[in-house]
């Protein structure tokens, strides 16, 4: 019972959160409703028994991606949205087309679930079995990530590097 | 006991709303914001087949998934800043030619 | 084991020649050239002296197999060769005649434009004529048959940057297909009916067929259908149109081809199909009459033209008409005989008119000539010659050749005869009053070249044959034409002289050897029941006939022969006596006059009949209605439609975000359905 409280309650606010990103104008705003969302998540993480991806949604997703979108939205002063006229055709068929799809695609997956239900902290997902899990039968993906984050720094780095300067080649 | 529905129509509120904000924000940061949000509420779904279906590889798939987003978001947000140097605005509707 | 002549050689030489000047005779100097030419029809030439050289020891008809050219289940068609009596006739004349003419034109033509693209023409020509009478098969001859009419467009536009002279090329060949698609026709029946194009074949399937009595059946229409392929190739009524306007082209074409060659391939392919048409008694009398009303019709016309080719042309069509109504009276022999005397004389008409026009610098119009003979004496003398062969005085060429004719048209009916005999005055009328206009009485032309020294014409005749004396701009007066076209003047005339005296008939105690030369050919037996009398066999002419025929004959004979000389003294009387006597006849005649000057408004007639609706309906419904509204159309309003597709399209790549969003969103709604449904199904 306690179980289906928590979770309507965190679920309640991941959705206030994602509508609220939707309606507010000002990107802080949004960032800050997203980080809202996030520990929220995370909470509904903690219940799936995910301790690991729990904290690293913490650690990682709330604590350094959104900290990095907040730090640029102060680096290019984002001001609030202009209301520039957009495109009819995203409007048009852009969400009728989504809410078809995802209705579509969450009927299936109901359906085929049905009435199967999971209890709190099903599947323990502690550090040590991810760990393991992580570098013997996921090693080679975990090594190809690592490469992808190493390019990813430099890419980063050197697009959003001023023109014209060494800086780039400098830092490490 | 919450049943596994719950979850994925949780899941499936987030990812609409993820699409719903990609489509009417002008903000490009806002837009990369609701990009995120449909990655977590794929991660959602992808913990929950895990918890359900007794496979701890779905949790290792949420993991690299932020990382992957953590990836994408970094060169993302340095390519909005170079764009914002050239052309002066965050709005998407006013980037629409190819030619810098 | 029949001896192998190689007698595609004959046609294959002259090919050869105009290959070698067509594509490379651009580069050769104008010796060269001319020595090509003269080198290629000289040989065949040479080859056809040899083929008669051994003709003797050939059984006829002497079969030569080249190659199969068409197999299409029983139907067979090859490319092989038909020697027999005829086709040794027609070779001699044409490749003889052709020679010369070929000698003849190097001299006329040397100093014009385009001097390889004639010698070339006019070796194909040579080609296509060799390959049509050689044929042994009605498909290889057709061939020829339409080669002919293609080198007859090539040489009569040769000049062809200009309007007229272009304009009759299109209408020769035009006039020329409404014939060829009656010969088509016959040439489907025969295939129908007989299987076969091959002559043997047909001959030997058409000769136990009884004459057909009455109108409708199978030969006689295929003779009908035959007959006017001739008419159209042989300038007879009504298909005549095309000949006078040939007369655009340069006079040696004249003389080969419309005069000696070309034309009288329909006499030649009736000849051929005699086996056909002797069993047609409908078909020939149709023969009979259109070459009768031909030979009357133009003759008519002929008196009153003033350029000088052109009485000639009428000539011809007159002339063609006498042919024509010997094959109409079952002479068939009578007609080829006719043929090459005919090509002999008018041969040497023309290259003497041609020569006359290079003498006066390029005037035709003969009011404008006169008193010609004392300064064109070689002219005078040969053109002399061919006029009293071609009025039928004897003993030149044509007096044996017409006089055999009459009689044997008066033996089918007096009508054919009294209506020869009244156009053989007018054409005696007409060549004299040519005669007379050009060589007799005061020059009439522009003064200033006819005060020139007769000197000139010496140095002239002395120049080295092949060298050039220009023929159009003033050279310096009038002057006689260069050896090279004079030798062939005087072989035509030697031959329009003595060119009928193989052909003299019982009646005057000759033997008649060309009639009996071509004996074997014409002989063949016909199955007559009650077959009209209009179809009148060939009579055995080796001394047999009973003595009373010849009384009649000799009376024919004097009676033609003194409505020749009734014909030379009208001439002699309105043109050299009295010549302001012609202006008053006319202008009594009035109307009627300006009829047979306009040549009867034939031309305008056909103009209002066939080519205005023509040009009309073509401009209306194929250019208009099909060229331009179906198919340019089609084309524009493709590539119209592809252009507003796309541009219709192009409004996605807007460069917009969000629209690209909406797009993806959406085709990834369609995508999961599909798959839900597929999932489902």
């Amino acid at each position: 019972m306690t179980h289906l409280i928590i979770f309507l309650f965190f679920g309640a606010l991941c959705v206030a959160g994602a509508v609220n990103l939707l309606v507010q104008r000002h990107p802080i705003n949004s960032a800050l409703s997203l980080v809202v969302v996030m520990g929220s998540l995370a909470v509904e993480y903690l219940l799936l028994g995910a301790e690991f991806v729990a904290a690293v949604q913490v650690i990682v997703y709330a604590g350094a991606i959104m900290v990095l979108f907040v730090f640029v939205i102060m680096l290019l002063n984002a001001g609030e949205e202009e209301q520039t006229k957009g495109s009819r055709v995203a409007l048009l068929f852009g969400i009728p087309g989504m809410l078809v799809g995802s209705v579509l695609v969450g009927w299936v997956l109901i359906e085929r679930t049905g009435s199967q239900s999971v209890a709190a902290g099903a599947l323990p997902g502690a550090p040590r079995t991810i760990g393991w899990l992580l570098f013997h039968n996921f090693l080679l993906p975990f090594e190809v990530t690592s490469i992808l984050v190493l390019i990813a720094i430099m890419g980063a780095v050197v697009l959003a590097s001023h023109p014209d300067s060494d800086q780039g080649r400098k830092e490490s | 006991m919450v049943p596994i529905s719950y979850y994925l129509i949780l899941s499936g509120i987030l990812f609409a709303c993820g699409v719903t904000g990609f489509l009417i924000k002008r903000n490009i940061i806002s837009i990369f914001m609701s990009i995120e949000l449909m990655l977590n509420g794929v991660n959602l779904s992808f913990v929950a087949f895990a918890a359900q279906w007794h496979a701890l590889s779905g949790q290792i798939f949420v993991f690299f998934v932020m990382v992957v987003a953590a990836a994408e978001a970094a060169v993302g947000l340095a390519v909005i800043i170079a764009v914002y140097r050239t052309r002066e605005t965050l709005n998407v509707d006013q980037v629409d030619l190819l030619k810098l | 084991m029949t001896p192998d002549l190689h007698l595609w050689l004959i046609p294959v030489l002259p090919l050869v020649g105009a290959a070698i000047n067509g594509f490379l005779g651009k580069k050769f100097s104008r010796q060269t050239v001319a020595a090509v030419a003269l080198l290629f029809s000289g040989a065949a030439f040479a080859m056809v002296l040899f083929v008669a050289s051994r003709f003797s020891s050939l059984t006829t008809p002497h079969v030569e197999f080249l190659a199969t050219w068409i197999r299409a289940g029983a139907f067979q068609v090859d490319f092989s060769f038909y020697l027999d009596q005829l086709s040794l006739v027609m070779l001699l004349v044409v490749t003889g005649v052709g020679f010369l003419i070929h000698i003849y034109s190097v001299g006329y033509m040397w100093e014009e434009g385009g001097f390889y693209r004639f010698f070339a023409y006019l070796n194909v020509f040579m080609f296509f004529m060799l390959t049509l009478v050689l044929a042994s098969n009605y498909l290889l001859m057709f061939i020829g048959w339409e080669g002919v009419g293609l080198a007859s467009y090539l040489l009569i536009g040769f000049w062809f940057t200009r309007d007229s002279a272009a304009s009759a090329g299109k209408k020769a060949f035009i006039v020329n297909r409404v014939g060829d698609f009656g010969f088509l026709i016959a040439l489907f029946l025969l295939i129908r009916h007989f299987g076969s194009l091959n002559f043997e074949q047909v001959f030997q399937s058409v000769a136990p067929i009884t004459p057909e009595s009455g109108g409708a059946g199978l030969l006689t229409t295929v003779g009908l259908l035959l007959m006017v392929g001739a008419a159209g190739k042989s300038a007879q009524i009504p298909l005549y149109v095309w000949l006078p306007d040939a007369m655009e082209g340069p006079t040696p074409v004249s003389a080969l081809i419309h005069a000696a060659t070309m034309v009288t391939a329909g006499v030649y392919m009736v000849s051929r199909s005699h086996v056909i048409f002797e069993r047609a008694p409908m078909a020939l009398t149709v023969v009979a009459i259109i070459g009768t009303l031909t030979a009357l019709f133009a003759a008519t016309i002929g008196i009153t033209q003033t350029d000088i080719k052109r009485v000639l042309a009428y000539s011809t069509v007159s002339q063609l008409g006498y042919m024509f109504i010997a094959c109409g009276v079952g002479a068939f022999s009578a007609a080829i005989f006719h043929l090459m005397t005919h090509a002999f004389f008018k041969g040497l008409l023309f290259l003497a008119a041609g020569s006359v026009i290079h003498a006066v610098n390029g005037e035709q119009d003969m009011r404008q000539m006169g008193g010609l003979r004392t300064k064109i004496p070689w002219t005078f003398w040969t053109m002399t010659i061919a006029t009293f062969a071609i009025a039928g005085i004897p003993p030149f060429a044509g007096f044996f050749s017409k006089d055999e004719i009459l009689w044997r048209a008066y033996q089918a009916s007096w009508v054919y005869w009294f209506i020869g005999l009244f156009t053989a005055f007018l054409t005696s009328f007409y060549m004299f009053r040519l005669w007379f206009m050009t060589f007799f009485g005061e020059y009439r032309g522009t003064a200033e070249e006819s005060h020139e020294d007769s000197a000139h014409d010496l140095a002239h005749d002395d120049t080295r044959a092949g060298a050039p004396a220009p023929h159009g701009q003033g050279h310096g007066g009038i002057h006689e034409s260069p050896r090279l076209m004079v030798i062939p003047l005087v072989m035509l005339a030697v031959l329009s002289f003595t060119g009928g005296w193989i052909g003299v008939p019982a009646s005057l105690g000759g033997s008649n050897r060309f009639e009996r030369f071509l004996g074997p050919i014409f002989h063949s037996a016909i199955v007559t029941e009650g077959g009209s009398a209009t179809a009148a066999p060939e009579k055995e002419t080796d001394g047999h006939e009973p003595q009373t025929g010849h009384g009649t004959e000799l009376l024919f004979t004097g009676i033609s022969v003194f409505a020749g000389l009734v014909g030379f003294v009208l001439a002699w009387l309105l043109y050299y006596h009295d010549p302001q006597l012609p202006q008053r006849i006319a202008a009594g005649l009035g109307g009627l006059y300006e009829a047979v000057v306009h040549k009867y408004y034939i031309d305008e007639l056909y103009a209002t009949l066939f080519v205005k609706p023509l040009i009309a309906g073509s401009a209306l419904i194929l250019w208009h209605g099909i060229d331009q509204d179906v198919i340019d159309a089609s084309v524009d309003n493709g590539a119209q439609g592809a252009n507003e597709v796309s541009d219709s399209i192009r409004h996605m790549q807007s460069g917009n975000l969000r629209s690209y969003a909406g797009w993806v969103a959406a085709g990834a709604a369609v995508v999961i359905a599909y798959m839900v449904w597929m999932g489902t199904r």
